[in-house]
């Protein structure tokens, strides 16, 4: 059934198809980036194919790989019951020119997962209306899910407080638990 | 509970039914301020469920006179941060705080609150200590209301007796040693 849909993706674009290949049923082809719209509005409208819902986009970051990121997106048609993943490959070693059409205008969802991409890859939408930041905050800089993105990297909209005895912050030492339980109650002794 | 146990305190008899008692100020207000502590809730993750456990009649939070939540920081005077705290909503967390009018206290409810938890990443604050300045650390992922009751009585001893030092609430019996009557064993390989 998808492997019908393969074709039928083939016989239309021909050369923008870079290759196919299938992972425990599921068809996936690489597409060219410059097709990336059409191949999705032809998924979208023909009869044959009806895939009338997007399910996912992201991106994967693959370093050592010259066009570095994978655009992924997921396919489903709910009246024909099939899926297609289709993927593409934009982007320098380096991170930038990491550039795609933007789906918004044909799949509704497509808008929310394309901002998401944009801020944790750093993939620009062409022709998106509205490419903001959508998990971290505007002034957050870089892409966080980058594979170049420090692990340790963190970027406080609030300065930390300075704290003048950093001993009282936790861990604590064995005497600055609780003041009962352990049965070192300060001020519970009543004097007679 | 409820009485009044400061060592400065002495009750004077004069006979039944009459009587006076003498006492400092500070622990008159001491005594009246911990048990009227209004609330305010700043639940952002799973734990949430227990703090609704620990609200709720079964556990009971308004026996040890906590009982209303006021969801305006100018109406209360315990902030109790139930959850992780994102970079994102650090300011909102600390202006929240400088709402609150004098004297405040700062619950931080569960490990992430504490210290981030588990969440060592770009996007979550290592602990509210990090931002305001906290009273008492309830750790567990979420803590049983148990260890709730402990911290919330811990914070009112420490409001009784005028001690601002943060606390920590630790469990009341080491699981490590009473699992094993009192001796800590560890596994020994099948070679040795």
């Amino acid at each position: 059934m998808a492997e019908a849909l393969v074709k039928a993706v083939q016989s239309q674009f021909g050369a923008a198809v870079l290759e196919t290949h299938n992972q425990h049923g599921d068809e996936t082809i690489v597409v060219d980036a410059g097709s990336w719209k059409d191949i999705a509005a032809f998924l979208r409208d023909d009869r044959r194919t009806q895939m009338n819902m997007l399910t996912d986009l992201t991106a994967v970051d693959y370093p050592d790989r010259e066009p570095r990121f994978e655009v992924v997106a997921h396919f489903c048609s709910l009246t024909r019951g099939h899926r297609l993943r289709v993927k593409a490959r934009v982007g320098f070693e380096d991170g930038e020119g990491a550039e795609i059409d933007s789906l918004a205008d044909l799949y509704g969802s497509a808008n929310w997962m394309e901002r998401e991409c944009w801020d944790m890859f750093g993939v620009k939408f062409k022709g998106h209306p509205d490419l903001r930041r959508i998990l971290m905050y505007p002034e957050f800089e870089g892409h966080p899910l980058r594979r170049d993105y420090p692990a340790q990297k963190i970027q406080p909209l609030v300065p930390y407080r300075d704290v003048d005895n950093i001993e009282k912050l936790p861990p604590f030492g064995d005497d600055m638990g609780m003041s009962f339980g352990r049965q070192t109650h300060a001020f519970g002794s009543h004097e007679e | 509970m409820g009485e009044m146990k400061s060592t400065t305190t002495h009750v004077l008899e004069a006979g039944e039914g009459q009587g006076f008692a003498t006492t400092r100020f500070q622990d008159l207000l001491g005594w009246a301020q911990k048990y009227s502590l209004f609330m305010y809730p700043f639940v952002t993750a799973c734990c949430g469920m227990e703090f609704m456990a620990v609200t709720s009649p079964r556990h009971d939070l308004s026996r040890f006179g906590a009982e209303a939540p006021r969801f305006s920081p100018r109406q209360s005077d315990l902030l109790w941060v139930v959850g992780t705290i994102s970079q994102r909503q650090a300011p909102v967390l600390k202006r929240i705080y400088e709402q609150m009018a004098e004297p405040k206290w700062v619950m931080a409810f569960g490990t992430c609150a504490s210290c981030g938890g588990f969440y060592d990443n770009y996007t979550t604050v290592a602990g509210i200590d990090k931002i305001i300045p906290c009273d008492v650390y309830i750790p567990g992922c979420p803590p049983r209301p148990e260890a709730v009751f402990d911290g919330l009585m811990l914070l009112q001893d420490k409001i009784a007796s005028g001690n601002r030092e943060p606390a920590i609430v630790k469990p009341r019996t080491d699981p490590a040693v009473s699992h094993n009557h009192g001796v800590v064993q560890l596994r020994r390989s099948k070679d040795a």
